[in-house]
């Protein structure tokens, strides 16, 4: 065993065990703050991956935006059920089923296939080249057209995130 | 040097964790936290076959990179929209609990 597969088991086991926390704690607060580590984590994985890129974006998009606008909206949302109550619905062990189910499914199928034992070695330096994807997101021949809608999207997903969550005071009553 | 295995392992169980928090959690904020864990375990997975087959052609590979992009981009648009539709719904019936928006419920 090699330093590299020691850093991704921590990095898994961190990322594993805090996921865990971010499904069971019982404030939300505490979840959210689970879930940072969580995406720390995984940021660890794309970094042994050698998608330095990736790690970096994870970091700024997850940890730096997402997770605040989580922590936001616990924060605007709380009041109620915070140390109290269940937090969890009567189902649960349904679920927990259909999750361990689809783990074992996964799992099993991907054991069929050859590839599965793989070992990953270590690409050479240029392997994810910003250059090239920069240049295949904006080039006709690559991905301009998906990335356009990609802006497009963001744009309007970020306008009815305002409409929706703006302060009406005639909707107050609704 | 890391078996693939571990990855597709690894991200199995991070979606796994995810769906169950999506479908077991009370609080909609709770949801949508479930829910970005299962789109980090498809990120993992993306990334993971983009150095396979990187390794496999043994030639710099950029499609796995700009498909990972567009997940990144649709799941920052996705959780901008989730939580203002909590904000709101919390707003007008003062609770963040799925359980209990029944509006619609005869």
């Amino acid at each position: 065993m090699n330093g590299l597969q020691v850093v991704f088991l921590l990095a898994a086991l961190v990322s594993l065990f805090s996921a865990a926390m971010v499904v069971s704690a019982r404030r939300m607060m505490h979840a959210a703050l689970w879930l940072v580590l969580t995406l720390m984590g995984v940021a660890v994985i794309f970094v042994t991956l050698q998608s330095s890129f990736f790690a970096v974006v994870q970091v700024l998009v997850y940890v730096g935006a997402i997770a605040i606008l989580i922590i936001f909206s616990v924060m605007l949302t709380r009041r109620v059920m915070e140390d109290h109550g269940d937090q969890i619905l009567p189902g649960w062990r349904a679920a927990g089923l259909v999750a361990g189910l689809l783990f074992a499914i996964i799992v099993g199928f991907l054991a069929l296939w050859q590839g599965f034992t793989t070992m990953l070695v270590e690409l050479p330096a240029d392997a994810d080249n910003l250059l090239d994807l920069g240049q295949a997101l904006v080039s006709p021949q690559g991905y301009a057209l998906p990335f356009e809608l990609a802006s497009v999207l963001l744009v309007a997903a970020l306008i009815g995130a305002i409409t929706i969550a703006v302060d009406r005071k005639e909707d107050q009553h609704g | 040097m890391i078996p693939l295995a571990w990855y597709l392992i690894f991200s199995a169980a991070l979606f796994c964790i995810g769906l169950f928090g999506a479908l077991a959690r009370k609080n909609a904020v709770a949801i949508l936290m479930g829910v970005e864990l299962m789109l980090n375990a498809v990120n993992v997975n993306l990334i993971a076959f983009w150095h396979y087959y990187a390794q496999m052609r043994s030639t710099p590979y950029v499609h796995g990179l700009a498909f990972t992009t567009m997940v990144f981009v649709v799941a920052a648009a996705e959780v901008a929209v989730g939580l203002a539709l909590v904000i709101s719904a919390y707003r007008r019936r003062q609770t963040p609990v799925v359980d209990e928006l029944t509006l619609l419920k005869g």
